[in-house]
């Protein structure tokens, strides 16, 4: 009775993770439909990586996997790599806000865009802001008993769950500027902060195989540590790419008028 | 024998190659002694705080150093700046650089984790340390030879 019960409780929980998601895909797709009757044709690499991106969440969310990350702590860190950091990364990589603004009424989209330049919007733009919330957010879960209790309480799943999402797309999303932003920053101090957030998450990846999150038994630990690790570089290199790809961009050397023809 | 364009950014293929044999070793490090021969350990219980610190941040930066020194590559090849012998000698330096810092400050002092779990490790130490130190002195012979060139090319 008492697991019928706890099982129900855990299936509601599920569904309100993961219908958000669901929700934001339709509204991207409704959202490319009224974009491409007012502009250029949105290009369907974004549509497709915004797609992956809800994929992602949505394993993560529901199913099997989330089942198997209630009793397994590597199956865990599978869901954690997939909803705090693949999916996020392409999600911004769909370019959502752009989309939203194109979209929109004109008149609208101006107060959107008015809105997102609020000093609210600036602060959990900033990527020192968004590492702490991230990185930080990390930290805690897996070093206070916060881990433990959040399988017994319901509500702090959803609200731990939920975090990790939204502080991961923050994060990426300060990092690599897709969608407009108000305040730039440079791309030598994005890299900075970058390495030293990272570096972070990999600290935090051997720490949790050296010493173990409360309730979470030894070689567990060291399982769901590694794949941290090396999960964590591989979602990390992409991101790494990305960012020296635009800074590579910025700083293309202007051309001679004389060679423009020769390069073009 | 060097442009125009090659002694103005003497410095960015210098800093490119050394940031990529950095990039290279750590990733080498990781792929032959962690992953094939299993000899380095991914956790050394003696490993210090400021070890475990350490080796998160170089971790990251190696990547960031691998990728951040090809897109440089890119940038000199553009501007036709790019002297591949002299970075080459870079990658050297750079190669010999990461290695003793790990040979001596990451497995010695820090004690991350030893080169390999045997009786002898003394020997292992020495090679190690040796070869990364004759990395750096080829790296460094090949970069003063083109800084000499470029001096020259300047009067």
């Amino acid at each position: 009775m008492n697991n019928q019960h706890m099982h129900d409780t855990t299936i509601q929980v599920e569904i309100v993770l993961v219908v958000p998601f669901l929700l934001a895909l339709t509204g991207y797709y409704i959202a490319v439909v009224y974009a491409n009757r007012r502009f250029n044709k949105w290009p369907i690499s974004r549509t497709l990586l915004f797609t992956s991106g809800i994929l992602c969440a949505s394993i993560a969310s529901i199913g099997p996997l989330a089942n198997a990350a209630h009793e397994s702590f590597a199956a865990h860190m599978l869901v954690h790599l997939l909803l705090g950091m693949l999916s996020p990364l392409l999600i911004v990589l769909g370019s959502p806000i752009s989309l939203l603004l194109r979209s929109l009424p004109t008149n609208i989209s101006r107060k959107v865009s008015y809105l997102l330049r609020l000093r609210l919007f600036q602060i959990i733009h900033h990527p020192i802001v968004t590492s702490l919330l991230n990185i930080g957010g990390l930290w805690l879960l897996y070093t206070t008993n916060l881990f433990s209790l959040m399988h017994e309480n319901k509500l702090l799943y959803l609200i731990i769950h939920i975090h990790v999402f939204v502080a991961g797309y923050l994060f990426t999303a300060s990092f690599l500027y897709n969608d407009p932003v108000k305040k730039r920053f440079s791309h030598f101090y994005r890299s900075i902060v970058l390495i030293f957030a990272l570096g972070a998450h990999a600290i935090l990846a051997k720490y949790i195989y050296a010493f173990p999150p409360i309730g979470v038994p030894k070689l567990e630990a060291e399982v769901g540590g590694m794949l941290m690790y090396y999960g964590g570089d591989a979602v990390d290199i992409v991101l790494i790419i990305l960012l020296c790809k635009e800074w590579y961009r910025a700083t293309r050397p202007r051309i001679k008028p004389s060679l423009q023809h020769a390069t073009s | 024998m060097i442009n125009q364009n090659q002694v103005a950014y003497l410095n960015r293929n210098i800093f490119s190659g050394f940031l990529f044999g950095l990039g290279l070793v750590a990733f080498l490090d990781e792929a032959i002694f962690h992953q094939i021969l299993h000899w380095h350990h991914f956790y050394d219980q003696s490993t210090t705080s400021v070890g475990l610190i350490s080796d998160g941040i170089f971790h990251v930066f190696s990547w960031f150093a691998t990728v951040g020194a090809l897109f440089l590559v890119a940038d000199l090849r553009r501007r036709d700046a790019f002297m591949y012998p002299l970075w080459q000698g870079s990658v050297l330096l750079g190669a010999g650089t990461f290695n003793l810092y790990d040979g001596i400050i990451q497995h010695k002092v820090m004690r991350i984790h030893q080169i390999r779990y045997v009786d002898n490790l003394l020997i292992y130490d020495v090679i190690w340390n040796a070869l990364a130190a004759s990395l750096i002195i080829i790296g460094f012979t090949i970069i003063m030879k083109y800084r000499r060139l470029a001096k020259k090319h300047d009067e």
